[in-house]
Order: C-alpha cells, then sequence, then structure tokens
C-alpha cells in the first residue's frame, strides 16, 4: 500500500500544482493551450448534439508498467518542440501482453473508472474534483488504487493454466463510504472492498509511534488517544471469493437491482449468486446439452435488467438473445422471450452465423431498449418487439467482403464490447485500426475516432476518421487494405452521466471528454 | 483441385477422380474456395487447443462452419461415397465412416480418430449404446455399429478407447462432470494412453498434456491431420 500511496501522492501534485513530473524530471510548468472553438452550435430547443461537439483527449493514457507491477507510470516524456515550447511527447515504447487491458468499467457515479488487464491486476482512477482555482483540471482522472486481483492457478484435474486475465468488473452500487466492485477471471469471482484511511490514531499509551512495545517504567500519565489526519491511504481487501461455481469460462457478471445478488454466466451455464454467500450458487441457465457433441450454441453474454430485478438477458453465438423471468421457474432454460432477427438471404454465407455471434448485450439505461455487438454491426432491441431489431447500423461494413481472410486470421471472432451514453441518444462501440464509433439514435448520423498515440496529443481535439472503399479518396482517409487489424479496441465505456468515455487499446486507456458540452443533454 | 481428389479418396481406382474432376469444371473456384474453408476449419480445431484450453464459443463457430460446408457438400453430391463396403445408403454417418475407414487405414495406432468423427454427425443418435460407456453413450459407438464394415474398426476401439473417447470429446468443451464412478476411472486411464498417441499424431506439431482435444476436433472427413497430407493441404490453401 505504500506505494500506492507515493503514486497517489505524485499524481496530486500532478494536478495541482499544474505541472507534470516524469522520471527524474524536475517539475514543469507547461502553458495551457487555447480552448479550441467551438464547432457545435445548439439547435432550436438549445440543444448540443454530440456528434457535433469536439472530443478531447483530457488526460494522459496510462500504460501498465510492467517492471514495476504493483505501479505504473504515464508514457510521456518531456520534450522541447521546435518552437522551442516544453510539450509531452508520448513513449514510443510498446507494452507487453500481461497489460494488455482486458475490461474496462465506470461505476455508478463516473467518480471511479476500474480497469483490468490480462496480468490480473485492476487499477482504479479516481475523477479529480473540478476545483474553481484550476479550471484546467476539467475532472481529471488519476490512478486511485492498484492491485493484484487474480493470480494465475493451475488446476491438476485437468492439466490447464487457469488464466488470470480479468474478463469482466462490475461495481456494485455505493451503500456506504466504501466502493465496492466484482472482479472475475476464467473460473473465480471476487468482490473487493475499497476503502480511503486519512486518518489515524496517535498517542496510544502502550505502544509508541512504530507499534512497538513502551517500557512501561517510562509511562508517567495517560493520554487519550486522538486521530490525526493522514496521507490519504487506499486499501482494497478481498471481502468475498465466489470460487468453483463454473466449468467452463465465465464471459459475463452483472450486479442484479436489488443489490443482494448477481450473476455470472460462462459458455454454457448461468449462476445466480448472493454476494454475501460464496459456498453456493443456483444454476438459472442451463444449455449444455446431455450429448456434448449435440453442442452448437453457446452463451456469448447476459446481463440484469437494471430496474426489474427478475428480468436477464443472455445473448447466444447463434445471435438470439433470450430474455428470462426468474419469477416464472427455478431453471430459466425457458425464454420468456426470444429476440432474433430472420437471417438475409441476400447476404448468406458460410460466415453468416461467425458474424451473427453476439459478442456482448447492453440494456440502455432507461430498461426500455437492449443495445447488442455482432461482428459488422450494433443493433438496438425494444423490449416488446422480438422481431427484429429496431435499428441496425453498420460498424465496418467495408469488412463484410473480408471475411474470409479474418476468418483465416482469427479476427472474425475478436468480441467487441458496445456502450450506450447516459441518455440513451449515443451509442458506441470499436473496431479496428484503434477506431471507435459513436452513432446519434437520433439524429442518425455516425462519427469514426481514433485512439493513437500520434494522433492525439494532450489536450489536442479528436479528429473524425474515414475508411474509404475504393472510389473517391480524401486526405487522411484510411484504405481497407491498410486497417491494422491487431489494432482492435474490444472495450469501451462510457460514464453514466457525462460525455467522457474509457478506450482501452491493447495497453492503453484514453480518457476523451466533450470538452464544451460536458454535461448531458 | 487434383490433390483434393486424390486426399479424399483412398480406396477408389483412377475412375473416380476422373469423375471427380469432371464435376470440378463447373464451379471449379466456388467448390475450391469451399474446400479451402472446410480444410483450414478442420485446422483450426485441431490447432486451437494445443497449448491452452480451446475457447469454446470459438471452437463451436468453427465446428458449426465446417459441418455446414460438409452439409452442402453433401447435398451437392461432391461429397464422396469411398467405403465400398458400404452398404449403399448415402447418408451422413455412412459418409462419415467411409472416411473414418479411410484414414484409420493410415493411422492404426490412433483408435481416437474414429469416433471423433461422430461428435459432428446428428446421425448417430440412434446408434447402440454400449455398457461400458455412461449416458453420453449416444456419441456412440459410431464403432459398434460399424463392427461389420471390417476389423479395423475393432482393433482399434477396445472398450477402454471408446470410453476414452467420450471422454476425450468432453474434454473438448472442458467438461470435466462426470457423475459414472466408472467414467472418472476411465478419464484417468485415458491419460495414461493419450500420452502415448498424442505422440504418435502429432509428431512434428506443438502439443501438451491435454489429449483429447486435438483428437475429438479432426473430425469429419476427409481432411486428414497426418503429415503427409499436410503439403496438400497447403497446396490448396494456398490457391484459395
Amino acid at each position: 500500500m505504500g506505494e500506492d500511496a507515493d503514486t497517489r501522492k505524485i499524481n496530486h501534485s500532478f494536478l495541482r500544482d499544474h505541472s507534470y513530473v516524469t522520471e527524474g524530471n524536475t517539475p514543469v510548468v507547461l502553458p495551457h493551450p487555447p480552448a479550441q472553438g467551438v464547432s457545435a452550435c445548439p439547435d432550436a430547443l438549445g440543444r448540443y448534439y454530440l456528434l457535433d461537439a469536439e472530443w478531447v483527449d483530457s488526460t494522459f493514457f496510462w500504460s501498465l508498467n510492467r517492471s514495476s507491477p504493483k505501479n505504473f507510470t504515464p508514457y510521456l516524456a518531456l520534450v522541447e518542440n521546435m518552437e522551442g515550447e516544453s510539450i509531452f511527447e508520448v513513449d514510443s515504447e510498446d507494452g507487453v501482453g500481461a497489460d494488455i487491458i482486458s475490461t474496462v468499467e465506470f461505476n455508478h457515479t463516473g467518480e471511479l473508472l476500474a480497469t483490468g488487464d490480462k496480468g490480473g491486476r485492476v487499477v482504479i482512477f479516481q475523477r479529480e474534483p473540478e476545483s474553481k482555482n484550476e479550471p484546467h483540471s476539467q475532472g481529471e482522472y488519476n490512478v486511485y488504487s492498484t492491485f493484484q486481483s487474480h493470480e494465475p492457478e493451475f488446476d491438476y484435474l485437468k492439466s490447464l493454466e487457469i488464466e488470470e486475465k480479468i474478463n469482466k468488473i462490475k461495481w456494485l452500487p455505493q451503500q456506504n463510504a466504501a466502493h465496492s466492485l466484482l472482479s472475475t477471471n476464467d473460473k473465480t469471482i471476487k468482490l473487493w472492498k475499497v476503502t480511503e484511511r486519512d486518518k489515524r490514531p496517535e498517542g496510544y499509551n502502550l505502544k509508541d509511534e512504530e507499534g512497538k512495545l513502551k517500557d512501561l517504567s517510562t509511562v508517567t500519565s495517560l493520554q487519550v488517544p486522538v486521530l490525526k489526519p493522514m496521507d490519504l491511504m487506499v486499501e482494497v481487501s478481498p471481502r468475498r471469493i465466489f470460487a468453483n461455481g463454473h466449468t467452463y469460462h465465465i464471459n459475463s457478471i452483472s450486479v442484479n437491482s436489488d443489490c443482494e445478488t448477481y450473476m455470472s454466466a460462462d459458455d454454457l451455464r448461468i449462476n445466480l449468486w448472493h454476494l454475501a454467500i460464496t459456498d453456493r450458487s443456483f444454476n438459472i441457465v442451463d444449455i449444455k446439452p446431455a450429448n456434448m457433441e449435440d453442442l452448437t450454441e453457446v452463451i456469448t453474454a447476459s446481463e440484469f435488467h437494471p430496474h426489474h430485478c427478475n428480468l436477464f438477458v443472455y445473448s447466444s453465438s447463434k445471435g438470439s438473445l433470450r430474455l428470462c423471468d426468474m419469477r416464472a421457474s427455478a431453471l430459466c432454460d425457458k425464454h420468456s422471450k426470444l429476440f432474433e432477427e430472420p437471417e438475409d438471404p441476400s447476404n448468406r454465407s458460410f460466415f453468416s452465423e461467425i458474424i451473427s455471434s453476439v459478442s456482448d448485450v447492453k440494456f440502455s439505461h432507461s430498461g426500455r431498449f437492449m443495445l447488442t455487438r455482432d461482428y459488422l454491426t450494433v443493433k438496438v432491441w425494444d423490449l416488446n418487439m422480438e422481431t427484429k431489431p429496431i435499428e441496425t447500423y453498420q460498424v465496418h461494413d467495408y469488412l463484410r467482403s473480408k471475411l474470409c481472410s479474418l476468418y483465416e486470421n482469427d479476427c472474425i471472432f475478436d468480441k467487441f464490447e458496445c456502450a450506450w451514453n447516459g441518455s440513451d441518444s449515443v451509442i458506441m462501440t470499436g473496431a479496428y485500426n484503434n477506431f471507435f464509433r459513436m452513432f446519434d439514435r437520433n439524429t442518425k448520423r455516425d462519427v469514426t475516432l481514433e485512439a493513437s498515440r500520434e494522433s492525439s496529443k494532450p489536450r489536442a481535439i479528436l479528429k473524425p476518421r474515414r475508411v474509404c472503399v475504393g472510389g473517391k479518396r480524401r486526405k487522411d482517409d484510411i484504405s481497407v487494405d491498410s486497417l491494422d487489424f491487431t489494432k482492435k479496441i474490444l472495450h469501451t465505456a462510457w460514464h453514466p452521466a457525462e460525455n467522457i468515455i474509457a478506450i482501452a487499446a491493447t495497453n492503453n486507456l484514453y480518457i476523451f471528454q466533450d470538452k464544451v458540452n460536458s454535461e448531458m443533454h | 483441385m487434383f490433390a483434393r481428389g486424390i486426399k479424399r479418396k483412398c480406396f477408389d481406382g483412377e475412375e473416380d477422380i476422373e469423375g471427380t474432376l469432371a464435376g470440378f469444371k463447373a464451379i471449379p473456384s466456388y467448390n475450391l474456395k469451399r474446400q479451402s474453408l472446410l480444410d483450414m476449419s478442420l485446422i483450426k480445431l485441431q490447432l486451437c487447443h494445443m497449448l491452452v484450453e480451446p475457447n469454446l464459443c470459438r471452437s463451436v463457430l468453427i465446428a458449426n462452419t465446417a459441418r455446414q460446408i460438409q452439409e452442402e457438400m453433401t447435398q451437392d453430391g461432391t461429397w464422396q461415397v469411398i467405403n465400398a463396403q458400404n452398404t449403399g445408403q448415402a447418408s451422413l454417418d455412412q459418409l462419415a465412416s467411409s472416411d473414418i475407414l479411410c484414414r484409420s487405414t493410415k493411422e492404426q495406432s490412433d483408435g481416437k480418430l474414429i469416433p471423433s468423427y461422430s461428435s459432428f454427425s446428428k446421425d448417430f443418435e440412434d446408434i447402440q449404446s454400449q455398457d461400458i460407456i455412461s449416458d453420453l453413450s449416444t456419441v456412440t459407438s459410431v464403432q459398434a455399429s460399424r463392427n461389420p464394415q471390417g476389423n479395423v474398426w475393432e482393433m482399434e476401439n477396445s472398450p477402454e478407447n471408446r470410453g476414452n473417447f467420450q471422454k476425450s470429446l468432453d474434454q473438448i468443451f472442458g467438461t470435466l462432470e462426470n457423475k459414472n464412478p466408472n467414467s472418472v476411472e476411465d478419464l484417468f486411464s485415458d491419460v495414461d494412453n493419450s500420452y502415448y498417441d498424442l505422440d504418435t499424431v502429432l509428431t512434428g506439431t506443438m502439443s501438451n498434456t491435454k489429449m483429447g482435444h486435438c483428437d475429438v476436433l479432426e473430425s469429419f472427413s476427409s481432411q486428414t491431420t497426418t503429415n503427409s497430407n499436410i503439403n496438400e493441404l497447403d497446396h490448396i490453401i494456398l490457391h484459395f
């Protein structure tokens, strides 16, 4: 914890003094670039359309540094540019495999942002409160705590190593001063409690400052220990370990709106747990066939309804969604509603099934809609209509003619996530080449942005990107053939209330915010 | 094209190969593409769990794709019936068994290849079950029904091996839920046998201690995994 405290200290001075510390360098004050002009204009009703706004890289991306596993350093170096100004330049060093971010999740207020990586670590960022003294700080995110959530394990019975990669993190609604989150790898879910300590008792009678027992002969008077402020320390402790519930790999966890239970889903089963009970769980969905050779469909994602504690949805590899009601029966193998879009015969190919496999499903904040992501599209479903989605957005349709190559290099199995904004008006998902896409449901407009070091300096405004598919090609367009398929944005998250997004690009975390329109409209 | 014909047929003479070629001339590229896709799928299934526990979703999707291709090829009539001992039915399982039969002559040490095919055929449900195998027996004993087809099956399919197959099939999908104590014993006996088989079957490829995984998903058919055919596979894939 001492390391964490140190990190936190540095980060505090980071913004408070409006100076930036790199390893070994003396603090330097940077001139703040002038605010960019706003291109967004309100409409007749005074609303700003999100996609007109400019997304700004408002904080530095953090790369997890493998050499100091409990710590991480910003990959920024202070250099002088051509005009003699001191600017930040990104370090070109690439991270290693264990630092690949595998999940990103805001908590319910958006104050905290948790990331999990392939090495089993969790890093929690906290948003600095906007202070009037430094209007430029803009509520940026800094490291709050890091801890090792899962370790690699070895299953001796199967002779298999269980990866420590964090598959999902879900925050529990905050009920007291502490924050709690669930993190899971392939097999085990853990409940972590994050607490702050900023006071410590001083003035013990029987022991001295270091905790050693005092020589009683030296004690001449009694004192009452008092609480004195201390440097803020963030402590994370494992409160529950939910193990041995899954034979297959866990792909989702979801906390129920009742705040007492949660579910975990693997490829073939979904279990319901009580947050306080670790030695048993209820199996609520089981699609394992009696004969494993008949297996043709697996569960790919699942989520509880945000308001109705009895409803949950799970998606399958065949592109169907099943809404289940736990009141109907103990085992929810029979769905209450089946959401499935009939296959388009004109687009049929050998890959139709694979690209229809749903990689992520998310309820809207309102609870009225569901968002699903399959390989080429994102779809919005109305819970009241099972026959087809109400909206379908093409994420990267230019890949449709390249499915065979993507099958060959396994990219066709990539599982992209999707996200709603706080008002359910915009949806976001990732793509290749470090691109991510946003779709405005109201205006039907969309934008492609890139999360990369080269194109985003701190506080730089993101420029919309375009992929050209032959034909006319504008300047700065990327052609389909020059897309980098190793740079994929699988994990994205949207602040629950504001226009702040977190994008995980391999081992880098980007946090972008809409500088002008911070509030949701 | 030529390689495809040769690879698929083990027993047939020249006339069949020529017949195949004639059929190919109609739409060579589509068939070739389809075949390459099938090849690719089968290789993926085999290689996907060389080192780590397989991603079940990916395996299922690849298996479904391969099955879909095979079904289409069956409907097309491009799926050749090879086995002369065949009773004449053109059902899927018959075709499958003949392919397996074909393969088994080349890989005599590996009995696991044979039943593994059954994992992707839906027609095996009605095949009689063996007492030795637990409730998973529907998976079958493709072997049992194929007894009349030759000694090749018999020598590969000792009861213990059949038990192994079941367990290996299960392991492909990562489960070790064995309520039947006998099957648990089979499981452990599997581990010992598999080592040998794994070495002999997978020479030249990376391997690990997980025996069943590779075997089960070899499945389907004409695409053999033996080293002798790797070159042919490459040849096919490059054409694609």
